[in-house]
């Protein structure tokens, strides 16, 4: 297994899938000529030329829409938003058209469409430019929601997702980009979606977390072993469909959940993930569900507040702590 | 400070073909002069007459069974939307029929059709049958959309027929998509897409025409002129009223059409889908036209004036193409009872087969989410 980069990783996952079908394109601001915002298209267009790798104008619902249309006669669209800030402005062909398009024409019209880019907080780029918006995406039937946090799951995912005959919303970290992580040899290598993992087993307090959040979760546990607390990690990996069978049987072992995640907590996914744990678990807590989720305000510059606004080690190994009544 | 330099507009339909030419703009609130109107009418009439000669008999009778198929249908889902037999919204084509079938008319089987909410003259005219556009209507599993469509999401992959989308402008960077789809694939198809004047204050009307004519795709851009978004006439809303001028800011040739003449407007796409299938070029069309009913069903119409609807009437499509195929000893009165005949049977038709057909099964709610839905079992 070779050691790569996340960004390495897609970037790999993009190529081998482009090789795989020639139906495979990717289009968005800057993917090729400049060879992408975070270099995660590197090399493509020189691979596979303008028709396949396409610079599109700053125009975001018009190129989401565009994607979706090809996606209806047979094309699989890779569509990369520069950060998902900006598909907020494609949200209509994203929900409206993709998510829709299979159920009101009778099963006549699937959307085999991936749209991925950097999704979560950035480094003090203020409010515009840093949110997580898989709550959003995640709310709508008709779309699958995508979240890798390690290279090797970036890589098996974002080939699933391209293979994959209904639209993904596949959202990547650009904080995560340059991690580093073992990632399979071959091109065979896919990892199925709708398939938690658990990337730490433990037995007294189980942390749902996604994206940025499982590096965190996974240091957090670190330090409650020295605290003697056994911690177990999940990552959901795919959002929508949410593989909750993986989470209610580590919290029927462990009795205790904290759900860390970046975005806002209201009416976010760890809010579903929580009600579903109360409606299939109840009798199982020890401890009501505890939600650490970065805090209900628009992201600010200063590097302070930011710091204070996103879930951090501390934070999680006291929440663990607060469920575990330390 | 320098004054303003105001850019003189190309005039309309210059240069464009007999269809085009020297169209007198007839504003919607204009005060109507009969003379005028009736000057004008047989200009045009003179004019679809020249155009019949370039076209075979046997297509043009096509046309008119078209637009009276049309027609009929839309009185009859009138009637059964009052009988509560059609739910929702229902936004009927009466008026604007020359502009679906004559369009259609220009294109190949495989070329690609998708338009906005008031679509069922569209499907009808790409060739779905009746029978499923009505049921659908009704909200039936014979439907072509098996009843979940419905009036304003009508689909049909037989006919290649890619839907009425009912968000103002959401079909034209579909479209456009499909066009890009075309070219990347080398198959020679055309895109024709649909939408009303009010779609293009949308941005993504702009947005559209911008890639079209950057990347070069073979897509027709039709907008169908029928001077009211909802109540909000074209003046109200439109700070330059000038469609098919605004595809200068894109580059993209562009056309005025009488979209009361059905020769004109088959005239004008067979040039458009030629300029996208040899030149792999986009163009916008602007066709005007008029609806003779509501915006839909539940519009009370209190926007505009039964005159104002009377002079364009003048003008019906059906009327027109009907007195021209006489006047050519293309029809006469005898062949177009015939067309009427044939078409009250196939609306009846089409009302008992979506009478009959039951609703759709309750598991059907479930299906067509995802095309590979994944379930979710877990990890032991």
């Amino acid at each position: 297994m070779a050691v790569i980069t996340m960004r390495e990783a897609l970037n790999q996952a993009l190529a081998e899938e482009m090789q795989r079908d020639e139906n495979v394109f990717l289009m968005g601001e800057e993917v090729a000529a400049y060879q992408g915002a975070y270099k995660v298209s590197k090399g493509l267009l020189e691979k596979f030329g303008d028709k396949r790798v396409i610079d599109s104008p700053i125009t975001e619902l018009g190129f989401a829409g565009l994607g979706v249309g090809a996606a209806m006669v047979g094309l699989r669209p890779v569509i990369e938003f520069m950060t998902f800030n900006f598909s907020i402005l494609a949200t209509d062909q994203i929900i409206n058209s993709a998510a829709k398009m299979l159920y009101m024409s009778g099963g006549q019209f699937n959307i085999p469409i991936v749209f991925r880019g950097p999704n979560g907080s950035a480094y003090q780029v203020s409010s515009q430019h840093s949110q997580a918006l898989e709550s959003w995406f995640a709310h709508f039937p008709g779309i699958k929601v995508v979240m890798p946090s390690t290279p090797a799951d970036a890589k098996g995912l974002l080939k699933s997702s391209i293979r994959d005959d209904d639209p993904v919303i596949f959202l990547e970290q650009e904080r995560m980009y340059g991690m580093k992580g073992e990632v399979p040899d071959g091109e065979d290598f896919t990892v199925p979606l709708g398939v938690a993992d658990v990337k730490r087993e433990g037995t007294d307090c189980t942390i749902v977390a996604r994206s940025l959040a499982v590096p965190l979760a996974l240091k957090a546990a670190e330090e409650l072993e020295k605290q003697n607390v056994s911690v177990e990690v999940i990552d959901p990996r795919t959002i929508r469909p949410l593989d909750i069978e993986t989470i209610i049987n580590s919290v029927k072992k462990t009795n205790r959940v904290v759900i860390a995640e970046e975005s806002h907590p209201f009416c976010g996914v760890a809010a579903e993930i929580s009600a579903q744990i109360m409606e299939r678990a109840f009798d199982h807590l020890d401890a009501p569900v505890k939600r650490l989720s970065g805090v209900d305000v628009p992201m600010p510059y200063a590097r302070n507040l930011e710091r204070l606004a996103l879930p951090d080690v501390d934070k999680i190994v006291a929440a663990v702590r607060e469920v575990s009544y330390m | 400070m320098s004054e303003l330099k105001v850019i003189p507009l190309r005039p309309r339909g210059g240069g464009t073909g007999a269809a085009g030419a020297g169209l007198a703009e007839a504003e919607a609130t204009d005060e109507i002069n009969a003379s005028e109107m009736r000057r004008e009418h047989e200009d045009r009439l003179h004019r679809q007459e020249e155009l019949i000669e370039k076209i075979e008999p046997a297509k043009l009778i096509e046309m008119l069974y078209q637009m009276i198929l049309i027609r009929r249908f839309e009185e009859k889902a009138a009637e059964a939307y009052t009988l509560g037999k059609i739910g929702g919204f229902c936004h009927l084509y009466i008026g604007q029929e020359a502009v679906a079938v004559g369009s259609i008319a220009a294109l190949r089987p495989d070329d690609y059709v998708m338009t906005s909410y008031r679509d069922h003259g569209h499907a009808i005219a790409r060739g779905t049958s009746p029978d499923e556009v009505m049921a659908e209507l009704f909200g039936r599993a014979g439907g072509c959309s098996a009843g979940k469509g419905g009036s304003m999401h009508l689909f049909d992959r037989d006919t290649n027929f890619l839907g009425g989308h009912a968000i103002v402008g959401g079909q034209i960077p579909l479209a456009t998509g499909v066009a890009f789809a075309s070219k990347y694939k080398g198959t020679g198809q055309v895109s024709v897409v649909y939408f009303g004047e009010a779609a293009v204050n949308q941005g993504v009307f702009h947005e559209s025409l911008n890639m079209a004519q950057l990347w070069k795709l073979p897509c027709v851009y039709v907008c169908e002129n029928n001077q009211y978004g909802m109540g909000t006439s074209l003046a109200r809303a439109m700070s330059q009223q000038d469609v098919s001028q605004k595809a200068c800011a894109y580059g993209l040739a562009s056309e005025f059409v009488d979209g009361m003449d059905v020769l004109a407007v088959y005239d004008a796409t067979c040039r458009a889908a030629e300029r996208a299938r040899k030149e792999s070029l986009p163009s916008l069309l602007e066709v005007r036209t008029y609806r003779f009913m509501g915006h839909s069903m539940s519009d009370p119409g209190n926007y505009r004036t039964r005159a104002e609807i009377e002079k364009h009437q003048e003008r019906d499509p059906v009327k027109v193409l009907a007195a021209s195929l006489k006047n050519k000893g293309i029809a006469d009165d005898a062949k177009i009872k015939e067309i009427e005949d044939r078409v009250r049977t196939e609306v009846e038709r089409a009302v008992k087969f979506a009478d009959e057909s039951p609703e759709p099964a309750p598991e059907e709610l479930f299906t067509h989410v995802y095309a590979n839905p994944i379930n979710v079992t877990g990890k032991p």
